[in-house]
């Protein structure tokens, strides 16, 4: 017995879907964000898992998955930059009272 | 071997675990801090699968970087003693469904994929021997060449994207 690709993807898939689940139902919006966290950490593990185990030879997995922890990092700034924004104009981050913006 | 097979497992459990636990649990700093064992997780997978400069990465951005700036959006954003409303229950048994149905076929379609059965697959030790070890400098030279298989132009732009995200987030979020 030893390891190889599907063990690692399993978690990944169930971090997915957990993400997915998250996305779906959080009402608050930092809540949100930590499951779309949830969902792009598994993309990037995929990324990783990928290259590893189907082409060991070269790293443009690896290099990839560094680009999309930046790029990650990046809209996480910018997207707490406008939950905090909004939390100051009605007070609150509840995804269902941000409606106010329209009028 | 017989090691990297239990650190697979306890770290394959924690994940999942805490995962289920980020999106179930409805306190929102707790959410947060699930998240951190997550990517902690994850950061283990990648030193187990040989790349050690991606593991750093992941623990100094991730685990650093982005969950001090949730705790810090948790802590401006939510009252004490202010807990999530319950869900509506349509939107539960949508997301559940979503969820379910997702993973059903993604692992339907992951154990039934052709390369699993041929010889594509390599275990562990034979990928971790079949490639070469990353070096920093083979890292290095990958972010600042201009040749096939350098990345210089998009390293630039993740740079220049970094200074627009940095000028963006003082101008969203500074008091007027």
């Amino acid at each position: 017995m030893d390891l190889n690709l599907l063990w690692y993807l399993v978690p990944s898939v169930v971090m997915f879907c957990c993400g997915v689940y998250g996305f779906v139902t959080r009402k608050n919006m930092i809540a949100i964000l930590v499951s779309l966290e949830l969902i792009l950490n598994s993309a990037d593990l995929n990324f990783a898992i990928f290259n590893r185990f189907l082409f060991p030879g070269s790293m443009e997995g690896m290099v990839f998955t560094l680009f999309a922890i930046a790029i990650a990092a990046a809209e996480t700034a910018v997207a707490i930059a406008i939950i905090i924004n909004i939390y100051r104009a009605i007070g609150s981050t509840e995804v269902n009272e941000t409606n106010s913006m329209k009028h | 071997m017989v090691g990297n097979i239990i650190l697979y497992f306890v770290v394959a459990l924690v994940m999942v675990i805490f995962s289920f636990m980020a999106v179930k649990t409805t306190k929102i700093l707790r959410a947060a801090t699930y998240l951190l064992f997550v990517l902690l997780g994850s950061a283990v997978f990648y030193f187990q699968l040989g790349y050690q400069f991606l593991g750093a990465v992941q623990v100094a951005v991730y685990a650093g970087g982005i969950m001090v700036l949730f705790v810090f959006a948790i802590l401006l954003t939510n009252r004490p003693n202010d807990d999530e409303h319950p869900l509506r229950s349509h939107r539960r048994v949508l997301g559940m469904l979503a969820s379910v149905a997702g993973a059903v076929l993604l692992l339907w379609s992951l154990f039934t994929m052709p390369m699993v059965e041929g010889e594509g697959v390599r275990s562990l030790s034979d990928a971790l021997a079949a490639g070469p070890d990353i070096t920093m400098k083979m890292i290095g030279q990958a972010f600042t060449g201009t040749e096939k298989y350098q990345y210089l132009l998009p390293f630039e732009a993740v740079s220049v994207l970094l200074l627009a995200c940095i000028i963006g987030g003082v101008t969203v979020a500074r008091k007027r």
